[in-house]
């Protein structure tokens, strides 16, 4: 059913240098503590990384139920913030279709869609077989989510020994992976516009509108980066 | 079970369902778009600007404990991590361990 030499070549991932386990477990171990904060137990808390597996989706979920937000409120702020995933989803899913790959599998290992194993399967979907990429994704997203959850738990558990500096040291963990990932994604001149124009014009758009900067910064970036790409 | 306790049920619930929906779309879109095809190479840019616009978001305007850092350090930390990772043949362990050290120490001592 699922091919597990491709499975743990993907899976394996989360070992040596270039591994997204100290980023993800900073940011998860985070979360933890924060959910443990605002009052989930254990349970519950293992149960929102399982189900949900994106960073900003679970801070808006967090703040959101701080301030005691309606079901609705809490659902259009965390769509609002994780539409990202749409189009990640679009520029990743082409590349690991194939007509002879049973369709649950492209349904379910969607779940796995989040900026660390994104990056790490378009960083070396070109070193698998078409057929056998499906594969080699679910073994990244299940070793990344893995990650995750386990950092959930230990964020939890650990959350009355972090003091202040300590989050504020896991906190930066983060956007510094994601900005050496990205810096080592710059293999192409659309590729590089998009990223540089991204990071000035998400920033930007929050003076106009904080809650649709990234969506607003990044469909603009990303069109002047395409059209400046396929006509010079 | 509790009023609180289900309430925390229903608000995971609604979460998970609100971010496994773009997933989801994604891969109905997905069916139809050839690798190959323009709109799939625009797509590709869109992502990544995305991407580049939240990373960035998170560093100069960060929700949070990361808030209570000045930007400055911020932007510096990231910066110093960067140099560090092309001059270690794009090693990741060194720049995330050193950021986060580099930050509680500059947050408390500058």
């Amino acid at each position: 059913m699922i091919n597990s030499k491709y499975f743990f070549q993907g899976f394996k991932s989360i070992k040596g240098l270039d591994s997204p386990a100290l980023a993800l477990g900073a940011s998860f171990i985070a979360i933890g503590a924060l959910l443990k904060n605002i009052g989930f137990n254990l349970e519950q808390s293992i149960f929102s990384t399982f189900l949900t597996y994106a960073l900003p989706g679970s801070l808006v979920m967090a703040e959101s139920y701080l301030i005691g937000a309606s079901l609705i409120n809490i659902f259009l702020a965390v769509w609002l913030v994780n539409t990202r995933l749409y189009p990640m989803t679009v520029a990743l899913m082409p590349l690991l279709l194939h007509k002879t790959q049973p369709r649950w599998k492209y349904y379910l290992s969607c779940h796995f869609i989040a900026v660390s194993a994104w990056l790490i399967m378009k960083g070396n979907y070109q070193s698998v077989e078409k057929k056998h990429r499906i594969d080699f994704w679910i073994g990244i997203g299940t070793g990344t989510w893995s990650v995750a959850i386990v950092s959930t738990i230990i964020g939890f558990l650990a959350s009355d020994y972090l003091n202040k500096d300590m989050m504020i040291g896991l906190a930066i963990v983060n956007p510094v992976y994601f900005t050496c990932m990205m810096v080592g994604a710059m293999k192409s001149l659309q590729i590089n516009l998009s990223i540089i124009l991204g990071a000035i014009l998400g920033p930007a758009f929050f003076f106009i509108s904080p809650e649709w900067s990234i969506l607003y910064g990044g469909a603009s970036a990303g069109t002047i980066a395409y059209f400046i790409g396929e006509f010079k | 079970m509790s009023e609180m306790s289900s309430n925390i049920i229903l608000v995971i619930l609604v979460t998970s369902f609100a971010t496994y929906l773009s997933r989801f779309l994604g891969v109905v879109s997905s069916e139809k778009i050839k690798e190959t095809s323009k709109i799939f190479k625009w797509f590709n840019c869109i992502a990544y600007s995305v991407l580049a616009a939240l990373i960035a978001r998170m560093v100069v305007f960060p929700a949070g404990e990361l808030a209570e850092s000045g930007i400055f350090i911020r932007l510096f930390v990231v910066a110093a991590s960067v140099v560090m990772f092309l001059f270690n043949k794009k090693n990741l362990v060194y720049p995330t361990v050193l950021s986060a050290i580099l930050l509680a120490l500059l947050n408390n001592y500058l």
